[in-house]
């Protein structure tokens, strides 16, 4: 299964990410948090977002929410501190990380691909709400 | 030519300038950012100073990695992937080696710009760190090409990088938090070029002492 990670400058937003994200899951569904900075200040941390996709990772690929600014550029630097091998599978998702991450999560719950949860998350842009 | 020792003392000294200009950093990032580029760049500094203890030992290379990764793992801003690859980028050029000649410099410090440049998709003119750093960069390399000693050429440096936060003033932020202030952002200078300039201030300072 494609796993989740959640990138976000707080630590709050990433986890209630997370815990809105297990309730649509798969009970073995990965989706892991990586938001605020170590010592609790609102930030993010590359070493840290690194952690989480490894913990993310079954071989199937990693899809990564982020919300924005430095949460971007620290997810990129985490990327190319991965190993090759892992970074291939890895991508972030051009997506809101509300809705991107729900739809990636029921998505990749089906057993679907990295591309095909790629796909889906991006289309919740358009989510129309009123 | 920047013996190990020496390499240690700047990046030490680097901590202590930030220390001291934290409140100013965060003060001129308040006004256009969200105020705690100071806080941030201090957090950052401080944990390498900190974490020194442990590779005084080792090569320029490593020490200059080891900076890197505890920026990235403890600044928490923009400024930690940032200032972070750039470190990333310039320990590469001395991997393995106890000392740094000139040759090293111009490269560590046109890789650590390339880096900044990639990591952060932005260029000369936007309001950033590169508006500090690549005037600097220019001065260093055509200074030493004069045959200038490294302490007079980032003498020269540090007067381009004033420079060039002088004219982050003039400018509208196009990158970053700054960016959605548009044109209200002209007339204040970019806090992460102020710092830039007061990172290359620093390292003059110590080839002159």
């Amino acid at each position: 299964m494609v796993g989740i990670v959640v990138v976000s400058h707080s630590k709050k937003i990433a986890e209630g990410v997370a815990e809105l994200c297990s309730q649509m899951a798969h009970d073995e569904q990965k989706i892991e948090a990586a938001g605020g900075t170590e010592d609790g200040r609102i930030g993010t941390d590359a070493i840290k977002i690194m952690e989480a996709i490894k913990k993310a990772d079954n071989g199937e690929g990693v899809a990564i929410f982020v919300d924005m600014g430095s949460a971007i550029m620290s997810t990129e630097l985490a990327l190319d501190l991965l190993d090759e091998d892992i970074k291939k599978r890895v991508v972030i998702a051009d997506a809101p990380i509300v809705e991107g991450s729900i739809a990636a999560v029921v998505q990749a719950s089906t057993g679907s691909s990295l591309e095909e949860v790629i796909m889906v998350a991006k289309q919740s842009k358009n989510i129309v709400k009123i | 030519m920047i013996t190990r020792d020496l390499l240690l003392d700047i990046l030490k000294n680097i901590a202590a300038v930030i220390k001291d200009n934290r409140q100013f950093l965060t003060d001129l990032d308040a006004a256009i950012g969200d105020g705690d580029h100071g806080i941030n760049m201090n957090k950052g500094f401080k944990a390498v100073e900190e974490k020194l203890d442990t590779v005084r030992d080792k090569d320029c290379g490593t020490i200059l990695k080891t900076t890197a990764m505890t920026l990235i793992s403890t600044v928490g801003g923009a400024s930690g992937p940032l200032y972070g690859t750039a470190f990333l980028k310039a320990a590469m050029v001395v991997n393995g080696k106890m000392e740094i000649d000139n040759e090293d410099i111009v490269k560590m410090f046109d890789e650590g710009i390339q880096g900044i440049i990639m990591r952060g998709k932005a260029k000369r003119g936007e309001k950033t760190m590169l508006d500090a750093l690549i005037p600097a960069y220019e001065e260093l390399m055509n200074s030493l090409k004069d045959g200038s000693t490294i302490a007079e050429a980032f003498n020269k440096a540090c007067k381009a990088a004033y420079d060039g936060v002088e004219y982050t003033k003039t400018i509208r932020a196009t990158k970053g938090r700054a960016s959605y202030l548009g044109d209200r952002s002209i007339g204040h200078q970019d806090p992460g070029a102020t710092s830039s300039y007061l990172i290359i201030k620093t390292v003059a300072d110590t080839l002159n002492r």
